[in-house]
């Protein structure tokens, strides 16, 4: 049920803040999603989308800090 | 994909487990409260990679799950009626009620259609303004910005024939009925990611401080559950109960403050039964009179009468996290997701299903 994955946004249409729409791009499909809940979206930026809803910007630099958590670990020398 | 496939490598995967197993000197046990965890964690086997210190039960996490027998026996009552025609997202379909499904409704003859998006349902209400068309809203605060939408356009638009019977439940007083329940023993939650990314974390903090319990908001890879497991035995083996997230790439403190604008629009917080918990205070969301042309139980007359639950399914106990599926002894032979006997064995994000599925039920029947 919460199920949301994330896409790349390609193209945003609509100027009714209620009713922006953008396609958003998941591997080989591409589908219509509301970005009402999203102003700050900007065509390249990966979204999380939940039921025909973008939920979130993914933040990229936040991506990179839990991976390279993740890789420290990696070494366990290096681990805390 | 990105954001999806540098959370599953092995190695890291490896080296995630290696770092719980020495960060745990104690037996801990910990919850995690999202049918989308409930199965990355049995599909992937993270709990099988854990050392025997970490014990992960699985909480009430899937909403299809611990919506009431009443309710799913409502939205059977009006599915039936010749002008109506329901949507629903798909788990729902073949949860039994306490007679018959919804599949069966659609079999004869009711018009049963699944919809992905809440849109699509208020699109359908547009376009066949001859039908009553309803929307069976069943979620947690992911689901809700959705639904909250549809219903808003609905009233703006003009869209009467759109209404929705509301089954919408709120997570952190669940957490709170479980932490207060007798004999609870889960010490750790791991909180679900995409119901943070709407709420935020701040109220989850008041419930780790007084409850001296460390809740760490997770995401849905299997490193993520994994650094999240990292992260709530580290805080456990040091004494803190804190709030932290580890998937703060889609999680701001405040969360999506768009989406709880048209939440709190929309919606009010009401009392609400969860299936095998029993009603829970302010832990629902319900439309506000501003609202109420939409609402499918004023518009449909529709009165929930308590009725029993099947004596032998142990769902109850399973959504709490007390007992496992296989403990079930209706478990992969009387219960399996073609004849389930309750909810949990029905939808995609189930225990119950998630056990049968990946852990040799089939096998059992």
């Amino acid at each position: 049920m919460c199920l949301a994955v994330p896409g790349r946004l390609e193209s945003i249409a609509g100027a009714d803040p209620l009713a922006r729409e953008g396609r958003v791009r998941f591997g080989g499909s591409v589908r219509r999603v509301n970005l009402a809940y999203v102003p700050e979206a900007c065509v390249g930026d990966y979204v999380l989308v939940h039921v025909g809803f973008a939920i979130a910007v993914v933040d990229p630099a936040e991506a990179a800090r839990t991976l390279t958590l993740l890789e420290r670990l990696e070494e366990p020398e290096g681990e805390p | 994909m990105r954001y999806q496939d540098e959370y599953r490598h092995p190695a890291a995967v490896h080296a995630t487990t290696a770092a719980i197993a020495r960060a745990a000197t104690r037996p801990w046990t910990l919850m995690e409260v999202c049918g989308g965890q409930t199965h990355a964690i049995v599909r992937h086997g993270l709990d099988q990679l854990l050392p025997p210190a970490v014990t992960l039960v699985h909480g009430p996490g899937c909403p299809v799950c611990v919506t009431p027998l009443e309710l799913i026996d409502a939205a059977i009552a009006v599915a039936a009626r010749p002008e109506v025609t329901l949507c629903s997202f798909g788990d729902m379909l073949r949860v039994p009620g306490s007679r018959r499904d919804l599949l069966q409704v659609k079999a004869e003859g009711g018009d049963v259609r699944v919809v992905y998006s809440p849109l699509d349902a208020l699109a359908l209400a547009r376009r066949h303004p001859e039908r009553a068309v309803v929307l069976f809203a069943v979620g947690f605060e992911t689901t809700a910005p959705a639904v909250a939408m549809a219903i808003h356009q609905a009233a703006t638009g003009g869209v009467a024939n759109f209404s929705a019977l509301i089954s919408h439940v709120l997570v952190p007083p669940a957490l709170e009925a479980i932490l207060a329940a007798p004999g609870n023993r889960v010490q750790g939650f791991l909180a679900a990611g995409h119901v943070c990314t709407i709420m935020g974390t701040e109220e989850y903090v008041p419930l780790a401080a007084r409850h001296r319990v460390p809740i760490v908001v997770t995401g849905f890879e299997p490193l993520d559950v994994l650094q999240g497991v990292l992260l709530c035995v580290r805080q456990l083996e040091e004494g803190r109960a804190e709030v932290e997230n580890q998937y703060a790439r889609s999680v701001r403190p405040a969360g999506n403050e768009a989406a709880r604008a048209m939440i709190r629009r929309v919606f009010e917080v009401v009392p609400r039964a969860w299936r095998g918990l029993g009603e829970i205070p302010q832990s629902g969301l319900g439309l506000r009179p501003a609202y109420a042309a939409h609402d499918a139980v004023r518009r449909f007359g529709l009165a929930a009468a308590p009725v029993a639950e099947p004596a032998e399914c142990i769902s109850g106990l399973v959504l709490q996290g007390r007992r496992r599926p296989a403990e079930c002894p209706a478990f992969g032979t009387r219960c399996t997701p073609e004849r389930p006997l309750g909810a949990p064995m029905v939808s995609s994000e189930g225990t119950c299903a998630a056990y049968y599925r990946y852990r040799g039920g089939a096998r059992a029947s």
